[in-house]
């Protein structure tokens, strides 16, 4: 390692006209009968909802793949609007803004090989994003769950609800804090 | 250690200045920002208090990433001064550099996304209340790929400083924010460029949340003659060196 890295900076207040695009989080192809649903709040330190966050979702193909594909922000020729993606490739990157009350949703499929998606978390305020991972079961041998207290392990796993729907809050601080990872 | 209270409003420049020079008194070296940052009065509710989970593990779907392709820009991505049908206003300039890893290999294909106020300062978003002038010829987005060498290019209008409400007389100095993707997750980086020689620097408690004198001084460009471009724009150059492991890293280390 011998180049010094650009540091990180907050993402501010402005991004939501820049970075959001259109059916961000529709990762699954329309219609896909696969589809999941993996969606929650962002909660501050003082349990109020994070109405200008962004979070991203990365994640393997359901057949493993993890070369990703491109076309996440696919263009009208025409216009060189955004239009997001061709609804066949998938690509496997989600991204979506808080809405006014904290919410946030991505539309995917299942991960294949792993039981988690790879989350990180932007906002206002946070001077350096954050990473957490979303686990669609409590996968028994998984050694990140293994490592962590029941009460810390608990903010990784999602709550299954109905229609094949994940939920998952994301506590940037305080009571039920995520847990949040660092990468060596 | 984190304060248990807010700092209060209506702090004057001065008092943030203490707490600056009490941060970077007590910060350890670190090439990004402490998250736990009391003059960014907005960090206050909004870092961990919990240390992050350290996580080394080859196998990890982070140490991929998104893949980004000729879809996913156009050409006119790249020219910020070309998205409306008039000319914007302020200084036109070019921001070229390259993206690297922490080996100092190109980050070929990927994309970068840059945003910035307009050459008064005023953001075209709608909670931006900054009273100064919108450009209607200017919006203040831009998108590219890097090249086979890790090169990016903007073409844009200088940004201005604008004011904001972390304390009493508080002036972001002119920057431009940009959003940048590696081989891997983990890279994933966010950040803001800022123009060299801007006596804002000393009151910007955002620059200054990098305590680390050496890694402040990688987030200002430098003026490029060779690259401004005669009867045309003013050059800077920004080289961006992307933090964290990927796959291709840890199979080097494999090897060794
Ligand atoms: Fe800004």
């Amino acid at each position: 390692m011998s180049y010094a890295p650009t540091p990180s900076q907050t993402v501010g207040p402005f991004y939501g006209y820049a970075l959001p695009f259109p059916r961000g989080g529709e990762v699954a192809p329309a219609g896909h009968p696969d589809t999941i649903t993996l969606h929650g709040y962002v909660y501050d330190g003082a349990g109020n909802p994070v109405p200008d966050a962004l979070v991203e979702t990365w994640q393997p193909a359901p057949d493993g793949s993890r070369a990703g594909a491109p076309g996440s922000l696919r263009h009208d020729p025409v216009t060189g609007e955004v239009i997001g993606r061709d609804g066949v490739a998938f690509t496997g990157f989600g991204r979506v803004p808080t809405d006014a009350d904290g919410h946030w949703a991505v539309r995917t499929l299942p991960p294949g090989g792993v039981s988690y998606i790879a989350v990180a978390v932007f906002a206002r305020g946070l001077l350096h994003h954050l990473y957490t991972r979303a686990y669609l079961v409590d996968e028994p041998g998984d050694a990140l769950l293994g490592a962590l207290d029941p009460a810390r392990r608990a903010t990784l796993v999602t709550r299954p609800e109905a229609d094949r729907t994940y939920r998952f809050d994301i506590r940037l601080q305080g009571e039920g804090e995520t847990v949040f990872l660092e990468f060596k | 250690m984190p304060l248990t209270e807010p700092l209060p409003d209506g702090l004057s420049q001065q008092e943030i200045d203490t707490e600056v020079a009490k941060a970077q008194a007590s910060a350890a070296p670190s090439d990004h920002p402490p998250r736990d940052y009391p003059p960014y009065r907005s960090s206050h509710f909004r870092f961990p208090r919990q240390p992050l989970i350290p996580l080394s593990d080859p196998e990890a779907v982070e140490l991929s990433g998104p893949a980004f392709g000729v879809t996913d820009v156009t050409a006119l991505d790249r020219d910020l001064t070309r998205q409306h049908i008039g000319e914007p206003l302020g200084e036109r300039i070019t921001v070229s550099g390259r993206v690297l890893d922490r080996e100092g290999r190109p980050v070929r294909g990927q994309l970068v996304e840059l945003w910035q106020a307009n050459a008064s300062g005023r953001y075209a978003h709608q909670l931006d209340q900054h009273p100064a002038p919108l450009d209607p010829n200017f919006t203040g987005f831009g998108r590219c790929l890097t090249d086979d060498e890790g090169g990016y290019s903007f073409t844009t209008i200088k940004p201005g400083a604008y004011p904001w409400r972390n304390h009493v007389n508080a002036w972001r100095p002119a920057h431009i924010h940009f959003s940048l993707f590696g081989t891997a997750f983990t890279q994933r980086l966010v950040t803001q460029m800022y123009f060299p020689g801007d006596p804002l620097f000393a009151y910007d408690p955002v620059l200054r949340s990098v305590t680390d004198e050496s890694a402040r001084q990688r987030l200002v460009c430098a003026y490029d003659h060779d690259l401004s471009a005669p009867e045309w724009s003013l050059g800077y150059r920004w080289d961006i060196v992307l933090d964290g492991p990927s796959a291709t890293l840890f199979e080097e280390g494999d090897q060794l």
